[in-house]
C-alpha cells in the first residue's frame, strides 16, 4: 500500500558473476546514497534519471564491493517508483552484506511479489498479467508462512514464544489495572517492568546477534538424496554428518520418512533431505515416504542420486532417472568397496550428469563430492534458496523493530511516563516477535486479561 | 379482526439506553418517531450496576454527548457520587464514573422523552417486523405489536436489550421473565428468524440487593467521591455538579464464602449445565471467580447505593445464579453483611441476540433494508455500549430515510467506532464490553477531547446546535494559538525560574529553555509554570488542559497520528457491496467464506477479519485494480 522503501536481491542467490539488488520506494535514492559512494563524488540524488554510475558500496569506511548503480526515477521504472539497482559482484555473501546494509539504513525487505504488486498497482503491468501476479503473491506468501514456521530453528521459536508470553502477561496486567483500577494496583510497577524489559531486551539482542552472525532459518542449498532402497543414502548422510543420524540397516526400506539435516561442505551449507528409497511397493507407510520424496525432488536445488553399483540397474532406477533428469544432479556410484557391476558409462547413457565413485560405508570419495558441489555452486548452477534468505532477513527486521520498541518502553519508563504510554510500544514488540514465529495478535490481549486476571462486577 | 394502523417515519423497539438514544435522535432530527416499551415505568432502567461510566465506558458517554446524545446530560442530573478513575495514569485512560440514583435516572430520561417533539411513546410489545421482499433480501415497512397494532414506518431500530425469549435463573428456580421480573418478549425472535437472521444466546447476571439497614458499615472501608466533580456532558456547567455525595463501601469475601460456594456448585445452573447462553468473562459470577481463580483467598466486594429513594444496596463483585438459600448464607459470610437482608435475589439472565456480523457498520441489516439494531441485541453488554449504538442506529435510520451517507465513525475517531467495528467485523462469542485496550489509537481517543473529535460530526448530523459547534471551533483555535505562543516563550536561568523549579523538585536550568520543554518534564505541567509566564492569557480550564496534554505527550501523540494516517489509507479503499469473493482467483477458501459472510465495506475492515491474511488482502487489491482498469478500458 504505502510507498515505504523495499529492497530485495533481484537475481538468484548464487555465486554467479553478477548480482542485482533492487531498491524501490519513496526513499529508495536517499537510502542508496547512504551506502554508496560514487567515483564521481556525486550523490545519486543529484543525478539524472536513467543513468548508470560507477562506485563503491561502503560499510562505514570499509569497502564492501565495487558496483555499477542504475538510477531510475519515478515514474519511469518497473514499479513506477524511484528505483535503484545495484549491480554487484554476484557473491552470495556480498549480496547479503549489501542488502543487510540497506536494511539497516531504513529499507524493509520486500514482501513476496511486492515489486510486481507495486508495478501492477501503479499501472505498470497490463491486465493479462494480473492473474499471474495474484498467483505469485499467493504462492510466495504460502511459502513465507511455511518458512516462518517450519524452517525456524527449534530453540529460536521456543525463545521467542517465551518472550512473547512474558510481554503479554505484563500487558494484560497493565490493561487490567487500567480497566479495573479498583482491583489492580500499578504502584511502583514501572520500576518492576524496567527490570523485566531489560531482560527481555537482552534476550532479543542475543537473538538478533545470533541472527546477524549466522541465521535464524535453516539456510542452505536444498539438497535431496534419492536412490533405491538400501543403496546407501543414509550412510551417505551419516558420512557427510560424521555421525549416526539416520537408521542404517541392511533391510531395504528402513528410512520411512524424510530426514532433514544441515551440512557444511567447505564454504557451502546444504540442507539435506534423506528420502525413503524409491521403489514400487505395497507398503502404505513406505508409499507415503516415496510420494514425499517425489515432492522434495520437485522443490530441490540439488539432487544426489545414490546408485548401488554392486547390483545391476533395475526398473526402480529408471523410475528415479525419470523424476530427476531435469534437475541438478550428482550421481554417486556407491559401494565401490564391493565388486561393481554398474559403470559411469552405463549411467551416462540414461542420465547425462556428473558421476562419482564412492564408498559411503568407508567414507571414500566424499571429499570429491564436496568439490563437485562447490564447483557447481561457484559456476552458478545451483544456489541458495532466496526465499529462505529473504524470510530470514524479514525475521531480522522484525527482531530489530522489537528491539527498538522495547528500547522505547525503557525510555518511557525512565521519562516517568504513565503506564498507558509504554503499553503501545510493548504491544508493538509483542507483534513484531509474533511475526518471527508466524503468529498474529488477534485477541490475545483480551483473552489474557480475562484468563489471568479476575475482573470486576 | 380490526386493529390500529398508524404511520411513522421511524419505529424504535425498546426504551432502554439504546432505544432512548435512538428515539431521541430520530425525533430531534424531525422524524415522526414511535418508541415501544414493554413497560413505561422501565424507560432507561438500570437493571444491573447503579453507575454510568467507568474505564473506557466513560469515554463512550463523552462521545455520545459530543454527538448530541442524552446519556451524559441525564447522569449529570441524577448522579449521587462521581469519581475520575485512573487519575494517577495517563490522560488517555482517565475515565469518569458516576453512581446514579436509579429512579431519578429513569424519571429524568422519561421526562426528556415526553417533552421531545415528534416522539410518541407506546407501551406495547413488538411481535413482528413487517417487510417486503427485495432482490437478495427485504425492506422494512413496519412493526406489528402483540395486540395486532400495525405501525408502518420508513425505518425501524430494534433495541430489545435482554428481553428476547429471556429466562432468569436463581438456582433451581427458572422464570421466563426479562430483567427485574419484567415481562419477556417472546415473539420477535421468531419473526427475525423468518428473515434469516442468525440468533445467538447470551447470558449475563446481577448480584443481590441488600437492605442498607441490615449492613454493618463499620466493618467496611468507606469510598468517597471526588472533591471536585467533573461533569460528563460538555454542556453541563461544572458548578451545577458540586453536590453532597453519598459513599460506597469496600469489603471482601473470604475462605468461608468460597467454601459455601464450592459446596453448592451442583445447585448452580451455570455449573449444572442448565444455562445454555454464553456469559461474559469480564464480569464473572462469584461462583465463576471462585472456581477459575481458586488461588485467590479473597475477592473485593463493593457495596453501592442504588439511589436515594431506596434502601437497596448493590453488592458489586458478587453476581450469582445460586439458589436463594445459598445466596443468603454466602452473602452473610462477608464482613459487614452478617445480618444482611436480601431485598432482591441475584440472578442470571439468558436472552436472544443477533450475530452482529450481519450488520453494516451503519448498524443496518445487510439483508433487511431500513432495519437497524442497537444495544445488547447486538451482543454487547453495558448501558454505555448500548446507548452508543442506539444513538448511531437512530441517526443512521434517519440518514437512510433521507438517502444520505450513514454516520460511520472509524477506529481512529472514537471508541464508538472501535465498538461497532469490532461487533460487525470480528467473531464475538460473549457479551462484548468496551475496554481501553481494544482501542489501538487510544492516546488520541481521550475523554477530555471527545468534543474536539466529534462535535463537528454531531453538528453535521443535526443534533448539535450551531452555538455549541462554534464554541468547539473557537476552543480549537485557542488551543493552537496557546501551544504556538508557549513554544516561543523562553525562560532564562534566573532566580524566580530556578526557585520555582526547585520548589517542584525539578532540576534547575543551566541555560535558557522554552516553556514547552519544561512542560514536558514529568514533574511539571502547564499550570505550574504560570508564575514564570507573565504574558499568559486568561484561558478556560478546558483549553489549558488540552494545551498541557498536547505539549506533554506530543511525541507519543504524533506517533499515533502517523499510525492513523497509515490506517486511514486502507479504510479509504472501499469494496463494492456486491462483490462475490469466490470470483477472485487466488484467495484462500477460508478467506472467501469469511469475506462473503461479512462483506466488508473497506480493505481496512477486510484486513481485520480473522482468517483473512495479508496475502489475501494483496490479492483483493490487485483484483480491485483489475476491475478499475477494466472499467477504464470499457469506458474508452
Amino acid at each position: 500500500m504505502g510507498t515505504d522503501t523495499i529492497v530485495a536481491i533481484a537475481t538468484a542467490l548464487t555465486n554467479s558473476g553478477l548480482g542485482i539488488i533492487r531498491i524501490s520506494g519513496e526513499e529508495a535514492i536517499e537510502t542508496a546514497d547512504k551506502v554508496i559512494s560514487l567515483k564521481s563524488g556525486k550523490k545519486l540524488f543529484a543525478c539524472d534519471s536513467h543513468t548508470i554510475h560507477y562506485g563503491f558500496v561502503k560499510d562505514g569506511e570499509r569497502i564492501v564491493d565495487e558496483v555499477m548503480v542504475a538510477l531510475m526515477k519515478a515514474p519511469k521504472s518497473y514499479t513506477r517508483e524511484d528505483t535503484v539497482e545495484i549491480n554487484c559482484h554476484g557473491g552470495v555473501l556480498v549480496m547479503q552484506l549489501i542488502m543487510g546494509l540497506l536494511l539497516k539504513k531504513g529499507a524493509r525487505p520486500a514482501e513476496p511479489g511486492e515489486f510486481t504488486k507495486r508495478a501492477f498497482l501503479n499501472g505498470r503491468i497490463d491486465l493479462a498479467q494480473a492473474e499471474s501476479v495474484m498467483d505469485v503473491i499467493h504462492a510466495q506468501n504460502e511459502f513465507a508462512l511455511k518458512a516462518s514456521i517450519e524452517q525456524l530453528k527449534g530453540a529460536v521459536s521456543e525463545n521467542v514464544r517465551k518472550l512473547r508470553e512474558e510481554i503479554l502477561y505484563e500487558l494484560a496486567y497493565i490493561e487490567s489495572a487500567m480497566d479495573d483500577p479498583e482491583h489492580f494496583e500499578l504502584e511502583d510497577y514501572g520500576n518492576q517492568l524496567l527490570v523485566k524489559t531489560d531482560r527481555i531486551l537482552g534476550e532479543v539482542k542475543r537473538l538478533l546477534y545470533n541472527a546477524e552472525n549466522g541465521s535464524i532459518l535453516k539456510e542452505g542449498i536444498r539438497t535431496v538424496i534419492v536412490g533405491k532402497p538400501n543403496s546407501g543414502k543414509s550412510s551417505l548422510l551419516n558420512a557427510l554428518l560424521g555421525k549416526e543420524r539416520a537408521i542404517v540397516t541392511d533391510i531395504a526400506g528402513t528410512t520411512r520418512d524424510a530426514i532433514e539435516e544441515q551440512v557444511r561442505l567447505n564454504e557451502i551449507s546444504l540442507n539435506i533431505i534423506d528420502t525413503a528409497g524409491i521403489r514400487a511397493t505395497d507398503d502404505t507407510v513406505e508409499q507415503i515416504g516415496v510420494l514425499k520424496a517425489k515432492e522434495y525432488i520437485g522443490k530441490s536445488d540439488l539432487v544426489i542420486y545414490v546408485v548401488d553399483a554392486s547390483v545391476p540397474l533395475s526398473g526402480d532406477d529408471f523410475d528415479i532417472v525419470r523424476l530427476i533428469k531435469d534437475r541438478n544432479v550428482v550421481v554417486l556410484l556407491n559401494k565401490s568397496d564391493l565388486e561393481t557391476v554398474v559403470t559411469k558409462e552405463e549411467i551416462r547413457v540414461i542420465l547425462d550428469k556428473t558421476a562419482l565413485s564412492v564408498s559411503t560405508k568407508y567414507g571414500k570419495g566424499i571429499e570429491q563430492l564436496g568439490c563437485t558441489i562447490e564447483e557447481m555452486f561457484f559456476h552458478g548452477k545451483i544456489g541458495y534458496n532466496d526465499e529462505v534468505y529473504i524470510t530470514n532477513e524479514r525475521h531480522k527486521a522484525s527482531l530489530r523493530l522489537a528491539e527498538a520498541s522495547l528500547g522505547m518502553v525503557r525510555n518511557s519508563i525512565a521519562d516517568g511516563m504513565p503506564e498507558d504510554f509504554y503499553t503501545i510500544d510493548l504491544m508493538d514488540a509483542y507483534r513484531e516477535l509474533g511475526s518471527v514465529i508466524g503468529e498474529s495478535v488477534e485477541d490475545d490481549l483480551v483473552n489474557e486479561i480475562f484468563s489471568r486476571f479476575c475482573m470486576g462486577k | 379482526m380490526p386493529c390500529i394502523i398508524e404511520n411513522y417515519d421511524v419505529c424504535v423497539v425498546g426504551a432502554g439506553h439504546a432505544g432512548c438514544e435512538a428515539a431521541l435522535a430520530a425525533a430531534r432530527l424531525g422524524f415522526e418517531t414511535i418508541l415501544f416499551t414493554i413497560s413505561l415505568d422501565s424507560i432507561a432502567m438500570m437493571p444491573c450496576n447503579p453507575n454510568i461510566g467507568g474505564s473506557s465506558k466513560g469515554h463512550l458517554v463523552r462521545e455520545i454527548d459530543a454527538l448530541g446524545g442524552e446519556m451524559g446530560k441525564n447522569i449529570d442530573k441524577t448522579f449521587i457520587q462521581s469519581k475520575m478513575l485512573n487519575k494517577s495514569k495517563g490522560p488517555a485512560v482517565h475515565s469518569l464514573r458516576a453512581q446514579a440514583d436509579k429512579l431519578s435516572y429513569t424519571m429524568e430520561m422519561r421526562k426528556t422523552l415526553q417533552s421531545t417533539d415528534h416522539l410518541t411513546i407506546r407501551q406495547a410489545e413488538a411481535a413482528e417486523i413487517i417487510t417486503e421482499s427485495l432482490e437478495g433480501g427485504y425492506r422494512i415497512v413496519g412493526v406489528k405489536t402483540v395486540s395486532g397494532g400495525t405501525y408502518y414506518c420508513k425505518a425501524a431500530v430494534l433495541c430489545t436489550g435482554t428481553y428476547l425469549n429471556a429466562r432468569c435463573l436463581t438456582g433451581e428456580m427458572v422464570t421466563h421473565t426479562g430483567p427485574n421480573g419484567l415481562q419477556a418478549a417472546n415473539s420477535l425472535t421468531d419473526s427475525l428468524k423468518l428473515h434469516n437472521v442468525e440468533i445467538y444466546r447470551f447470558k449475563t447476571g446481577t448480584p443481590a440487593r441488600i437492605d442498607k439497614r441490615s449492613i454493618d458499615f463499620s466493618k467496611m472501608s468507606e469510598q468517597f467521591g471526588d472533591k471536585t466533580v467533573v461533569p460528563f456532558s460538555f454542556t453541563t456547567d461544572p458548578k451545577d455538579v458540586q453536590i453532597d455525595q453519598v459513599s460506597c463501601w469496600l469489603t471482601y469475601t473470604n475462605e468461608e464464602t468460597h467454601e459455601i460456594i464450592r459446596n453448592n456448585l451442583d445447585r448452580s445452573p451455570l455449573f449444572a449445565g442448565v444455562i445454555e447462553g454464553t456469559g461474559p468473562r469480564y464480569c464473572p459470577s462469584i461462583e465463576d471467580k471462585v472456581v477459575k481463580f481458586a488461588d485467590k483467598d479473597r475477592h473485593q466486594v463493593f457495596i453501592e447505593p442504588e439511589g436515594i429513594h431506596t434502601n437497596e444496596m448493590y453488592i458489586s463483585g458478587m453476581s450469582s445464579s445460586l439458589p436463594e438459600d445459598v445466596q443468603q448464607k454466602m452473602y452473610r459470610t462477608v464482613p459487614g453483611l452478617e445480618n444482611a437482608k436480601i431485598v432482591r435475589n441475584a440472578y442470571a439472565i439468558e436472552y436472544d441476540c443477533i450475530n452482529p456480523n450481519q450488520l453494516f457498520p451503519s448498524l443496518e441489516f445487510k439483508t433487511i433494508k431500513g432495519l437497524f439494531c442497537g444495544g445488547q441485541l447486538n451482543g454487547s453488554s453495558g448501558y454505555e455500549e448500548a446507548a452508543s449504538q442506539g444513538l448511531v442506529a437512530g441517526i443512521n435510520a434517519c440518514m437512510y430515510i433521507q438517502g444520505k451517507e450513514p454516520l460511520i465513525l472509524d477506529r481512529s475517531e472514537a471508541y464508538i467506532g472501535v465498538l461497532i467495528d469490532d461487533l460487525v467485523t470480528k467473531e464475538n462469542h460473549e457479551p462484548y464490553r468496551m475496554m481501553t485496550s481494544r482501542a489501538e489509537y487510544r492516546l488520541l481517543l481521550r475523554q477530555d477531547n471527545a468534543d474536539l473529535r466529534l462535535t463537528k460530526k454531531g453538528y453535521e448530523v443535526g443534533l448539535i446546535p450551531k452555538e455549541r459547534y462554534d464554541w468547539v471551533v473557537k476552543k480549537e483555535q485557542m488551543i493552537a494559538e496557546e501551544i504556538g505562543r508557549i513554544s516561543k516563550v523562553v525562560v532564562g536561568a534566573n532566580q524566580s525560574v530556578q526557585s520555582l523549579l526547585i520548589s517542584y523538585g525539578s532540576i534547575p536550568l543551566n541555560t535558557g529553555t522554552s516553556l514547552t520543554e519544561l512542560i514536558r518534564r514529568p514533574e511539571l505541567n502547564y499550570d505550574m509554570l504560570a508564575p514564570i509566564d507573565p504574558k499568559r492569557p486568561e484561558l478556560p480550564a478546558e483549553v489549558k488542559e488540552q494545551v498541557n496534554i498536547n505539549i506533554k505527550y506530543e511525541g507519543y501523540i504524533s506517533r499515533q497520528f502517523k499510525q492513523v494516517a497509515q490506517f486511514k489509507k486502507l479504510e479509504k479503499k472501499l469494496l463494492p457491496k456486491t462483490l462475490d469473493y469466490s470470483d477472485i482467483h487466488g484467495l484462500r477458501i477460508e478467506a472467501v467464506q469469511k469475506l462473503n459472510q461479512i462483506k466488508p465495506v473497506s480493505i481496512g475492515q477486510a484486513s481485520r477479519i480473522s482468517g483473512v491474511s495479508p496475502a489475501d488482502i494483496s490479492v483483493i487489491l490487485v483484483f480491485l485494480e483489475q476491475l478499475r482498469q477494466r472499467k477504464k478500458d470499457d469506458g474508452r
